[in-house]
């Protein structure tokens, strides 16, 4: 709470600081009739001096911040008593953890020795001295920023471009967090993948038959030993997304056939944002309507038709999961279907084609790089897709192409790995961030082509 | 001549002869395409159907109209209004004693537990309120609408058949004699649903609610907005104003294209590797969420953004340095205003993605069970996707009814927020 409390002071301080140096730089060429005698405007004299006086407290704001969790822990450590820093990791986290928990006057778990009660209150004083220290030294950075700026002000200083410069830094910083996202997502995945491939050799991770991620706790336990193959989970993957693109492509495909090439305005003008409703639907509601009202469907249907059916048949949830790629397919082949010139519609009626004739012989065949550059988007999307599967489909990994049949998928088995309790050295664990990898490069690969088919296609018409 | 007008003759009839054919293929092409664009609908049209009809009983909430006699020796034996007396006072005695006072008869053990279940558990606290509220109470009697259990719920809601014997149904024969005095007497009775607004989760159906949820996802998409906006529109502003064509720009459009198509669940991944594990933020947390939503939208936002810096036409800004304007002067006082609200729309479309997400949370622990309706974006909570989510797999009949009016209520939310993106595109949209 004292970190908000100090950033509003500080806020009031540079909103001082704006106010002190526009008085200052119109003072110095005598009051507001001699602006003309400034390099820039008195505003940016304010801003200048406001971002003395803000930037580097900020800065250091920042950084104290984001070390001192770490320091005041070590500190805290290097004064336990030596049988307790001997602990093996784990167990010295959870000295920490009820350490700081005593401080915080929360329920701690186990009794509480005194040692334990010393090192809360060196822990509690710490942290306030920590914080009395950030306060001064911010404060005082803020003030001292503060009048550097006020004193670098002249009429001929270039405030102007100095502010333009630092709000240029601020919009690059920005405009990074793009690259340091997909770092960000490549590091973490790949660092934990690496752990688990020390542990599980990444042929056997790829090539691996059997999907049973359940480790032992003691080696005698019966099924101790996990299997991490990863071919039945991609399997089904694969297998729902067929069946998705199986359902959405045709009626994606022609609804933007006929919307675009057929449909007056005002059945277009209704019909196509209804449709696009679909896409805005939130993929937690189909999996409910996969999971609660399709997969009962399905199962009872085919009872009467006498087959086997499972509750959670690869069927419902790939059916569902292409009518929410409907809207995504159709928008998509929309577009391309619309980028191809009229002028090849007009020659192929002019002929004496028919409209479908020049549908399928004309504009398909033009289009023809765009759609499947959009339906390779697609299938992107329906490998990723999580919460359709997570809901509809199976948690065991059957190796099957029987859409009737459960099957599991990459998704559903991260989450499945991941919610709940974690211990970050089990391969259980970190056999989901090796499968995130692989959904991460397979979705990547097909990104990339499919940009790159559809931007070339672009480019050859315009 | 004769000749030609023959190998003619001989043209328009082979065009005659497959023209029908092809006139035919023509129409079933055609109804081809009709017929996609209905099934298009109907599947909308389905999905709609089958979770409002599913949840907007959920809206109701049944009650049942007992006379609650405040006694003063269960509330308070002592008489000094102590207010941890009353708080910890045996309620549900009351509402028991009351219940065998109704039906006598029943005498059986087993039977008085059936009878006692009728009433939620929720009851006793509806009690221990008004007591605490008005101690003057005490002593006195009234006749209140208590919340029943949630299988009475679903009976009188219709979604238990009477009809069926006895072992197939939630309801056994006797406790549907009591409901059915109750009805008789009018003392059982359908009210607007205030708790599923309001309340927390609960393991009760007939207590739950999506208060807390709907507060969690709040304050998650408060922190998505205040960091995504800025940072979007920031890297709009320089990737499309500012930045030199080089490598290192497209390497950084690349990027962004590519971040667009990055599965949700990896977002997920990142947030759990890097802001839980790394920087030791806390987990369950809306801030947590709203970081990892806000780097999954920043490629909408990005997106949309710089198309509405495109649009705006080249000669504002030419106008703008002709009169001296610097480079940034021109892109803050001039474009940015004239592209504003492009942005907006961007924005709220990435918004409603963001309130509609759930993997990617489901990664940083927001699926926990969570009673209390969080404070702060520091507090652990919920958000609504993942409610549905945690509901959905609840076995009782009466969480799929609560489900799907929760669907309901996000979808409202969802839909508030695409016809205001759409209002405020055709409001301020300009054509140069």
């Amino acid at each position: 709470m004292s970190n908000t409390l100090l950033i509003i002071i500080l806020l009031g301080l540079m909103g001082l600081a704006y106010r002190l140096g526009v008085r200052r730089s119109q003072k110095l060429v005598g009051g507001p009739g001699g602006v003309r005698g400034l390099h820039s405007l008195p505003s940016y004299y304010g801003f200048f001096t406001a971002l003395w006086c803000g930037l580097p407290a900020l800065l250091v704001l920042l950084l104290w911040v984001s070390l001192q969790g770490g320091v005041i822990r070590d500190l805290v450590v290097s004064d336990l008593p030596e049988a307790v820093r001997a602990l093996p990791e784990a167990q010295l986290g959870l000295v920490i953890n009820d350490i700081q928990n005593l401080a915080q006057g929360n329920i701690v778990s186990g009794e509480v020795s005194p040692e334990m009660e010393r090192a809360s209150e060196h822990y509690k004083s710490l942290q306030q001295t920590s914080y009395a220290a950030l306060f001064v030294v911010v404060l005082s950075l803020a003030i001292a920023g503060l009048s550097l700026g006020w004193k670098l002000i002249s009429p001929t200083y270039r405030a102007r471009n100095r502010v333009e410069s630092a709000i240029k830094w601020l919009l690059v910083g920005c405009s990074t967090i793009a690259i340091f996202t997909t770092l960000g997502i490549v590091l973490s995945v790949l660092f934990e993948s690496i752990r688990f491939f020390q542990i599980i050799p990444v042929s056997e991770f790829l090539f691996g038959l059997e999907w049973s991620p359940q480790m032992a706790i003691r080696e005698d336990q019966v099924g101790s030993s996990g299997a991490f193959g990863v071919i039945p989970l991609f399997v089904g993957t694969l297998l729902i997304a067929l069946i998705a693109m199986l359902v959405a492509v045709p009626i994606g495909l022609m609804s933007a056939i006929y919307l675009s090439e057929y449909a007056g305005s005002r059945f277009r003008a209704y019909a196509k944002p209804l449709l696009e409703i679909l896409a805005g639907i939130p993929t937690v509601v189909y999996g409910f309507f996969a999971a609660l009202t399709v997969a009962p469907f399905i199962r009872n249907n085919g009872e009467l038709l006498g087959l086997d059916v499972s509750s959670e048949s690869a069927l419902a949830a790939g059916l569902v999961m292409g009518i929410m790629i409907i809207p995504f397919i159709s928008s998509l082949s929309d577009d391309v279907i619309n980028a191809v010139p009229q002028t090849m519609r007009d020659a192929s009626l002019g002929i004496g084609a028919t409209h479908s004739e020049t549908v399928k012989k004309v504009i398909l065949p033009a289009a023809l790089p765009g759609i499947v550059g959009g339906i390779l988007l697609a299938v992107s999307r329906a490998i990723g897709e999580t919460m359709i599967v997570v809901m509809a489909a199976g948690l065991s990994a059957n190796l099957t192409a029987n859409p009737l049949q459960s099957v599991t998928t990459v998704t559903v088995q991260i989450v499945t790995l991941l919610v709940g309790d974690q211990e970050f050295d089990s391969p259980k664990t970190l056999a989901a961030f090796a499968l995130g990898l692989l959904l991460f490069v397979v979705t990547l690969i097909l990104n990339v082509v499919a940009l790159r088919v559809v931007r070339k296609y672009r480019e050859a018409y315009e | 001549m004769s000749k030609l007008e023959n190998n003619q003759a001989r043209t328009i009839d082979r065009v005659n002869a497959t023209l029908n054919q092809r006139y035919g293929r023509e129409r079933r092409f055609r109804r081809f395409g009709f017929f996609a664009v209905l099934l298009g609908l109907t599947f909308v049209g389905l999905m709609f159907l089958s979770i409002i009809g599913k949840g907007y009983s959920a809206f109701q909430q049944t009650r049942l109209l007992l006379d609650i006699e405040y006694t003063e020796s269960v509330i308070d034996p002592s008489g000094e209004r102590d207010p941890a007396v009353l708080s910890s006072a045996n309620y549900a005695g009351l509402i028991k004693s009351t219940l065998r006072a109704r039906y006598p008869e029943v005498k059986a053990r087993k039977e008085k537990r059936e009878l006692y279940g009728i009433v939620s558990n929720g009851a006793s606290l509806v009690l221990r309120e008004r007591v605490m509220a008005n101690p003057d109470l005490i002593g006195s009697s009234e006749q209140l609408w208590l919340p029943a259990d949630d299988d009475i719920d679903m009976l009188i809601k219709g979604h238990i058949d009477r009809s069926v014997p006895e072992s197939e149904r939630r309801i056994k024969d006797n406790v549907l004699a009591w409901i059915e005095t109750l009805e008789a007497d009018h003392k059982i009775e359908k009210f607007f649903n205030l708790t599923f607004l309001t309340g927390g989760d609960s393991r009760e159906p007939e207590l739950a609610g999506i208060g807390g949820a709907v507060m969690g996802s709040l304050y998650t998409l408060i922190v998505t907005l205040l960091l995504s906006f800025p940072i979007g529109v920031a890297s709009a502003v320089y990737l499309e104003e500012f930045a030199p064509r080089n490598r290192w720009t497209d390497l950084v459009e690349v990027n962004i294209n590519n971040l667009a198509a990055v599965p949700s669940i990896v977002f997920g991944l990142l947030g759990l590797a890097v802001f839980i594990n790394f920087f030791g933020l806390p987990r369950s947390a809306p801030l947590v969420g709203g970081m990892v939503l806000t780097l999954m939208t920043l490629p909408t936002i990005i997106i949309a953004s710089r198309a509405a810096l495109k649009a705006v036409p080249p000669s504002i800004r030419e106008a703008a340095l002709g009169v001296g304007a610097s480079k940034m002067q021109t892109v803050f006082h001039h474009v940015l205003p004239l592209a504003m609200p492009g942005m907006l729309t961007g924005t709220i479309i990435g918004m409603a993605q963001a309130l509609g997400e759930t993997a990617p949370l489901l990664m940083i622990g927001m699926v926990a069970f969570i009673v209390d309706i969080p404070g702060s974006a520091m507090d652990p909570s919920t958000v609504l996707p993942v409610q549905i989510f945690l509901w959905a797999d609840s076995p009782e009949r009466a969480f799929m009814e609560k489900t799907s009016a929760a669907i309901m209520v996000l979808l409202g939310f969802l839909i508030v927020m695409n016809v205001l993106a759409v209002i405020l595109r055709k409001r301020f949209e300009r054509r140069w």
